[in-house]
């Protein structure tokens, strides 16, 4: 079952250009870090154990429901407590838990450790746009969501989403270097927001005056997208962010490129003390 | 109601008539009324908008309401269903039933239970008025998180002045029951022979007592940080918002148990009857209950797991919250040991109290997937919470207060309601229920926000089922009210002993109770 869910995930994934497709996924997206395949395990490890408890206790519950019924003549009986059955059915789930509590404890602690990081980028949560600043590289910039309004609509004048990735897609994508471990800064401008990839298993609140980390390393390289996760005015839905995971090249190449941009952004603002007759 | 009025003219010759009887009524029975009446009219208000919420989220883009309005309707639909809705209906069971089971003539303060009521109305009309004020609503989610809530206009002063209100009814309310459970109940009634229901709105009050000052005081300080110049949530000023989300959920569990302790009381009460046996594990039920109520005032972290808490402290509420599973599954497994081996009938009753146990077991499934902190990171704030929660609070706490009406109209009204009405209501009602909010768990894993008007093309296909289910589940509902209606006008008369399996000293008067009944105590054997 895991492995044909893993098969869904994935091949939706890979379909995901062809947008127009029915969407019927039932499980988280294909896991792309070392903490989201923590995540997906996890997860699959408690649907396993709730599966089970939950065809024994319906077994049981329907069971009784038909055999119990007074129409089919049945007779009540009159017991009322059974101190051994009820400290049994204390007992099992209290070990069920322990038993769900410790894989979970070594995520948690491994989630928390951003320690040692490849580089570093703070986020910064507006109303309504993200902004990154690559510590270690200088590279800096806003990300907007770049779907045309006209697609969105309005009441009374409603949109036709036809883009590809309405709504997941945005005018400057967070580059990152593959297999690298990224630790994020995140803070915010005005109000609380959320930074949320699930394939790359964070999910942050953006707390105005104050930065707390989190940090994730995507192995493999691709686009990973996601959205604010926490309610943040009337556009809260319409800040998405788009994490482009590339080759220690093409981020190279890419870093270049910003920089570019952004010289050329300030170069005419720049003024040399040496001639100030020519000003 | 009219079936009572009759009986008030035996008893005084000074009794008031018409609107100014329910305005001063003392009377238990005719606030108990009071309150389910507006909690059935505040759960159509809130229904209401979710359609329009839903409608809106039929499909991608913006057809029906602007994004603003959209974060309004989710605001005011949870506070309309949490504060109209379910607490109201609770008390309301609460006031009609908790003299009659412990054989009390009335509630130990009479009058300032028809304050606890008349407080109600206003704080609704504030609520949903504030739909009207220039700004709108407020739109920060019933959460109310600054800074968001500090940018909204004049509709969150009004909001928490509502809060304000329904927080001292409450509180007053609560004192009452407390109050009248301990010191009213018939001699030979020991507290752990006491009916469950009684117990459970026991431990409720005690909550309620407990936490809604510190509600109180959470949106007292986001409007001082409003308009008062104070800083408690505005890092500039030296504050934190993180301070606010601890404050709030420190209220907020207990809350959600507040919303749910009532509702297992009412299930504790419909089982045993339908399956003519006793209720199974009676001191365990009482314990259980207990260990949730203290449990719930320790989790209040699992609502900020991607706050960025320290390891410790998310370590701390992820163990705690898994914990809570225990007496929960305790309770489940001692309902199911009192279906086993008896004698079962399926009325109406029965069929919300088997779906109540049905579906809050998966509400609760949920709940423990999402207390596994990494789970959580990836379903904070998606649908899947969304799901999670509707189903306790819909299919649990809602079906318990229907299954409790169908339970107890007979007695309310001296009338059987209309069974096979009842049964189609409740089919209805179930099946549209889980057509609704089971696809919107997948919604949630797959990474779809909540509070958002809009979304990606593919989440389409299980918005549209939600959507068409949640018109459907809409719509049954104006068969509960026609049952009712039906049934306050006439119907099969019904016995003081209305259902065959019925025990506790309600059934002992006659149906429609009296508008006075045990003005003598009964001996309870």
């Amino acid at each position: 079952m895991m492995k044909t869910l893993r098969q869904i995930a994935g091949s939706s994934l890979a379909l995901l250009p062809l947008m127009a497709a029915a969407n019927y996924d039932v499980n988280i997206p294909a896991p792309h870090t070392p903490i989201s395949n923590q995540i997906y395990g996890l997860h699959m490890e408690i649907l396993w154990v709730c599966l089970a408890i939950f065809v024994v206790v319906f077994g049981v519950m329907f069971y009784s429901v038909f055999a119990h019924r007074k129409s089919k003549g049945a007779v009540a009986a009159h017991f009322h407590e059974n101190t051994t059955i009820e400290i049994i059915w204390t007992l099992i789930p209290f070990l069920i838990l322990g038993f769900m509590a410790w894989p979970a404890t070594k995520t948690v602690l491994a989630m928390k450790d951003a320690s040692n990081p490849d580089m570093t980028i703070k986020v910064t949560a507006y109303q309504w746009k993200w902004q990154y600043d690559y510590l270690n590289d200088g590279v800096k910039f806003y990300s907007t969501l770049s779907t045309p309004r006209a697609e969105i609509g309005s009441p009374g004048e409603p949109g036709k989403p036809v883009s590809e990735h309405y709504l997941l897609e945005t005018d400057n994508n967070v580059v990152v270097p593959v297999g690298k471990k990224i630790r994020l800064l995140i803070t915010a401008n005005d109000v609380i927001h959320g930074w949320y990839v699930p394939q790359l298993g964070v999910n942050q609140y953006g707390i105005p005056g104050f930065i707390k980390d989190s940090w994730f390393q995507a192995n493999e390289p691709g686009v990973y997208r996601g959205q604010c996760s926490q309610i943040c005015g009337k556009e809260h839905g319409y800040m998405p962010i788009v994490v482009e995971a590339k080759s220690a090249e093409d981020y190279a190449a890419w870093v270049k490129e910003q920089k570019a941009k952004q010289a050329a952004a300030e170069g005419h603002e720049k003024v040399s003390m040496a001639d100030p007759v020519t000003r | 109601m009219e079936a009572t009025h009759d009986h008030a003219h035996d008893d005084h010759g000074h009794h008031p008539t018409g609107l100014a009887r329910y305005f001063f009524t003392t009377n238990h029975k005719d606030i108990g009324s009071m309150y389910l009446w507006f909690s059935l009219i505040m759960f159509f208000v809130g229904g209401f908008m979710a359609l329009v919420i839903r409608a809106e989220l039929f499909q991608p883009g913006i057809q029906i309401v602007n994004p603003d309005v959209f974060n309004q309707l989710t605001t005011i639909h949870a506070l309309v269903m949490i504060f109209g809705a379910v607490m109201p209906g609770f008390v309301g069971f609460a006031n009609w039933q908790i003299p009659l089971m412990v054989g009390a003539s009335d509630m130990a303060f009479a009058r300032m239970n028809n304050w606890s009521f008349w407080l109600m109305p206003p704080a609704a009309l504030l609520l949903v008025g504030s739909f009207l004020v220039p700004g709108g609503a407020a739109g920060s989610g019933w959460t109310l998180y600054p800074p968001l809530s500090i940018q909204g206009g004049i509709s969150v002063d009004m909001t928490i002045l509502a809060v304000h209100i329904m927080g001292a009814s409450s509180i007053m309310g609560s004192i009452n029951i407390v109050t009248t459970i301990l010191n009213m109940r018939a001699p030979g009634m020991t507290l752990m022979r006491m009916p469950m229901f009684v117990w459970t709105w026991l431990i409720t009050a005690y909550l309620l007592i407990a936490v809604m000052p510190v509600l109180a005081g959470a949106v007292t300080m986001l409007l001082t940080d409003r308009h008062f110049g104070t800083h408690f949530f505005n890092a500039a000023g030296g504050g934190d918002p993180t301070m606010f989300m601890h404050i709030f959920w420190f209220f907020g569990h207990p809350e959600v148990y507040i919303m749910i302790l009532p509702a297992f009381g009412i299930i504790s009460h419909i089982i045993p009857t339908f399956a003519r046996k006793p209720l199974f594990g009676y001191a365990s039920m009482v314990y259980a209950t207990s260990s949730i109520a203290l449990l719930s005032f320790i989790v209040w972290g699992h609502h900020m797991f991607t706050v960025g808490m320290p390891a410790a402290g998310n370590l701390f509420f992820m163990y705690a919250t898994m914990l809570i599973a225990v007496p929960t599954g305790v309770k489940v497994f001692n309902w199911i040991a009192t279906m086993w081996k008896g004698s079962m009938t399926f009325e109406t009753p029965m069929l919300f109290a088997v779906g109540f146990v049905s579906l809050f077991t998966i509400g609760g499934f949920s709940g423990l997937v999402c207390s596994i902190t990494p789970v959580d990171i990836t379903i904070h704030n998606t649908y899947y919470v969304v799901a999670h929660f509707h189903y306790v609070l819909f299919s649990g706490a809602i079906f318990s207060i229907m299954g409790g009406v169908y339970y107890w109209l007979p007695k309310w009204t001296g009338h059987m309601y209309d069974e096979k009405l009842g049964k189609l209501h409740f089919w209805l009602t179930a099946i549209s229920f889980n057509i609704t909010f089971f696809p919107q768990h997948f919604l949630g894993l797959a990474g779809m926000p909540r509070r958002i008007p809009d979304y990606a093309p593919q989440f389409t296909e299980f918005n549209q089922i939600s959507s068409v289910g949640a018109f459907l589940l809409g719509f049954s509902q104006l068969l509960f009210l026609y049952v009712i209606i039906k049934c306050i006008r006439g119907g099969t008369k019904a016995e003081a002993k209305a259902w065959e399996g019925a025990e506790g000293l309600e059934w002992t008067v006659p149906s429609p109770a009296p508008h006075h009944t045990f003005e003598t105590p009964p001996v309870f054997h």
